[in-house]
């Protein structure tokens, strides 16, 4: 399905394909993108897209985004995502780059966001705490006042790609006696500061994504504060509703679908009763994908002639994870005994696994993707979120 | 990909409402289906009035040549209001294949007499037997002269026993599953040796057994090849009835969000349930990816797209789903209330569940879009 394009977007098209097709670095081609590749690999695809001028789609011209309208923004989310291009670094360029250009001040702005374009700092986000959960307003990590520093004492949890990074940023309770969403506040963390601790948490597909973050007596300046204190809850807002835009993964989805279409086929004989269930569950989920592409059209159509999509990222949250979530877990039935096996940390092309090469990473990500209705405001708070805004309940 | 509606389109869409909102509320649908006939002349007449039975024919065949958008916007108001009158048979099925497979005589004969609303039309491929495969038909035609002559049973004909013609699918050659050998005849309900059992419907319309045995048929489109004709007439049937359904979704959406800010239990209204509220939330999005997906199949009808078979099972197999969902859980949340004939909420369900059996249900267009993948 393709939306109906002018020429000069067309023309666009083409030549986001041929640049992807041209650049995308041959060495990022690894079983698993995710998990398989060195921090120096992860940043190949990100320097050429800043090279192209190409790395911040969202950012205003000014801050150097390359001024594209959303339709070309769109074009561009739907090509590099059906060539499975590995997208750059979210917590930079998607979430913290722009709460610095909106709400940060000339110093911030010239100091961070040339670095983040470059790909030079790498971000981290310290939003969850032990306990936390989908309530990010419980905020417990604490930073006190001295002189022109902040003392930050306090444990995030949760931390994605942590072990990377240069920087962090943090929600901290800065007014404990305040409400809890208003004593909030926004706070950028060198990772090199003395007390900055990072432990790694290993999830059920046996790999190191996510990261606890102590932070103990770290002294912080104060001019690393975004915008007011005891207003962090407002910036922290306007991220997450970055965070949960493109969350529909419509390319993605496709790919992971065509795979399963091939594994299927290679893996159950048509004289097998469980064939004609395979055959039904993956025509089910491809025109579940189908459905959402069309409203994914059919929102950005509405939003490129001005209208608001209201809590469409919502929509596309829940269905676009629901989705990816029923292909990884029939991509991992599809190969039968071979699920049994799962590849060891750190991964290397040397260490046996049984069956074919295109069933060595289905069970990490058939257990790796059940992450994708709990992470970015659960589905649950999603349903929530739609209830109220667009239910009136 | 969204439509943006011409000031035609909207123009149509604002006086289908404006027709249905004053002359075809519950209780009027009610005494509609209640009446003798089962479906309402006058009514029809408003519609020919209209022009919404010249919507979607061509300009060359004498209609507005609103094409199946235009269906699509009349389908949907149509399921809003349960409207039983045969506009899906007689206009998009009849038409369409008078239009798309008849010769210029026929379109003469036939095609404004439908429009004026003077006549009304059905098909009868369904067999016993045949379930939902276009190309099982052991009903045979014979040649005697320029016509031919009809013998065998067809099955479950919706709107048969209000309509004047049939179009009626017959084998003239080959075997009873053999895709070529099967033919379309124009057929007079009330010609010789044909024979009408009428039965109500689960959606309050009329349908019937229909026997034939030695009737007389017109020849419709090329002999020998009505199965690929058929299939253009499901495309279109397909766009018309998951319009009609996204229609019905959407009301019941409505009605049981409406109920839930009303109706109390335990001294709250039940919408603060949260359970309810993810349902619903369900039901949304289910009604927003139907409407998405019937956009797109009405759009790719227009443009006579390739692989538009398989689309069109697609939509009919998804958005099938999605209505059954959402009439379940429209019923399950108006509790007892949803079980009464009283109530519409039951009818919108019962329509649905109609939708789902004609044409093929979602279990069968699921497997025909899984077989019609090249890439599989």
């Amino acid at each position: 399905m393709e939306l109906a394009l002018s020429p000069e977007d067309a023309a666009f098209r083409d030549e986001v394909r041929a640049f992807i097709k041209d650049n995308y670095p041959a060495e990022m081609r690894v079983p698993n993108p995710e998990t398989d590749l060195s921090k120096e690999q992860m940043l190949l695809w990100h320097r050429i897209l800043h090279e192209k001028g190409w790395i911040a789609p969202l950012w205003p011209k000014e801050y150097g985004g390359p001024g594209w309208s959303i339709t070309r923004r769109f074009i561009f989310e739907q090509e590099t995502t059906r060539a499975g291009t590995m997208p750059p670094l979210a917590f930079s360029v998607t979430m913290v780059g722009p709460v610095i250009y909106t709400f940060g001040n000339a110093a911030q702005k010239a100091k961070f966001l040339p670095r983040i374009l470059s790909g030079e700092d790498w971000w981290c986000q310290g939003y969850s705490e032990p306990g936390s959960g989908s309530d990010l307003a419980t905020v417990r990590t604490k930073a006190v006042r001295d002189g022109d520093h902040y003392i930050v004492n306090g444990h995030k949890t949760w931390t994605t790609l942590a072990q990377h990074a240069d920087w962090i940023f943090c929600l901290v309770r800065t007014d404990p006696a305040a409400k809890p969403q208003s004593g909030i506040s926004f706070l950028l963390i060198d990772m090199k500061s003395p007390g900055v601790t990072v432990r790694p948490i290993i999830t059920i597909d046996g790999s190191h994504e996510v990261n606890d973050v102590f932070l103990e007596n770290v002294r912080v300046p104060a001019e690393n504060l975004i915008g007011e204190e005891n207003k962090g809850w407002t910036y922290a807002k306007f991220l997450l509703g970055n965070e949960r835009t493109s969350m529909a993964g419509i390319g993605r989805s496709t790919r992971y679908l065509n795979r399963l279409k091939k594994i299927v086929k290679a893996e159950i004989p048509e004289d097998d009763p469980a064939h004609l269930e395979f055959i039904r569950d993956i025509a089910r989920v491809e025109l579940d994908v189908l459905a959402l592409e069309a409203t994914e059209l059919r929102v950005v159509a509405q939003m490129a002639r001005g209208i608001d999509p209201g809590p469409a990222a919502s929509l596309f949250k829940i269905r676009g994870t629901e989705i990816f979530q029923d292909i990884t877990e029939l991509t991992h039935r599809a190969i039968g005994n071979d699920g049994l096996a799962i590849r060891e940390h750190p991964v290397s092309a040397n260490r046996f696994m049984p069956g074919p090469d295109y069933g060595h990473t289905a069970s990490e990500k058939y257990l790796n993707s059940r992450k994708l209705s709990i992470y970015g405001g659960s589905n649950e708070i999603q349903r929530n979120i739609i209830a109220k805004a667009v239910l009136g309940l | 990909m969204d439509i943006q509606f011409t000031e035609e389109q909207e123009l149509l869409r604002s006086s289908v409402q404006r027709l249905l909102r004053d002359r075809y509320d519950f209780d009027a649908r009610r005494k509609i289906v209640a009446s003798e006939d089962g479906f309402s002349r006058k009514h029809w007449a408003e519609f020919a009035e209209l022009g919404l039975l010249a919507a979607p024919f061509s300009e060359a065949a004498g209609g507005l040549g609103g094409g199946p958008l235009s269906t699509m916007i009349i389908m949907q108001e149509f399921g809003r209001h349960l409207v039983v009158e045969p506009f899906v048979e007689t206009v998009v099925v009849a038409g369409g294949l008078l239009e798309h497979a008849g010769s210029d005589a026929q379109h003469q004969a036939y095609i404004a007499d439908i429009i004026a609303g003077s006549k009304l039309w059905t098909l009868a491929w369904t067999e016993r037997g045949s379930r939902f495969d276009l190309a099982t038909v052991t009903t045979t035609a014979r040649r005697d002269g320029n016509d031919y002559v009809l013998t065998g049973e067809k099955t479950a004909v919706m709107a048969a026993p209000w309509a004047d013609y049939l179009i009626v699918s017959a084998r003239t050659s080959g075997h009873r599953h053999d895709r070529g050998g099967v033919s379309l005849f124009v057929v007079d309900r009330r010609a010789a040796n044909l024979d009408l059992q009428s039965f109500r419907t689960i959606d309050g319309r009329r349908a019937a057994e229909i026997s034939l045995r030695g009737v007389r048929g017109e020849l419709l489109g090329r002999e020998g090849e009505g199965v690929a004709a058929l299939e253009a007439c499901r495309n279109r049937a397909i766009g018309a009835l998951c319009a009609e359904a996204v229609g019905a979704i959407g009301e019941l959406n409505d009605a049981t969000l409406d109920y839930s800010k009303t109706r109390k239990q335990f001294g709250v209204t039940i919408g603060s349930f949260q359970v309810l509220q993810h349902r619903m939330v369900d039901m949304f999005i289910a009604h927003q990816e139907a409407l998405s997906l019937m956009q797109h199949l009405s759009l790719s009808l227009g443009d006579d797209e390739a692989g538009i078979s398989r689309l069109a099972s697609g939509a009919k197999s998804k958005i099938g789903y999605a209505g059954k969902f959402v009439a379940d859980q429209a019923v399950q949340l108006h509790g007892g209330m949803g079980m009464t004939d009283e109530l519409n909420v039951g009818h919108y369900f019962k329509r649905i569940s109609s939708i789902n059996i004609q044409f093929g249900d979602p279990a069968y267009h699921v497997l025909r879009y899984a077989q019609l993948d090249a890439a599989a």
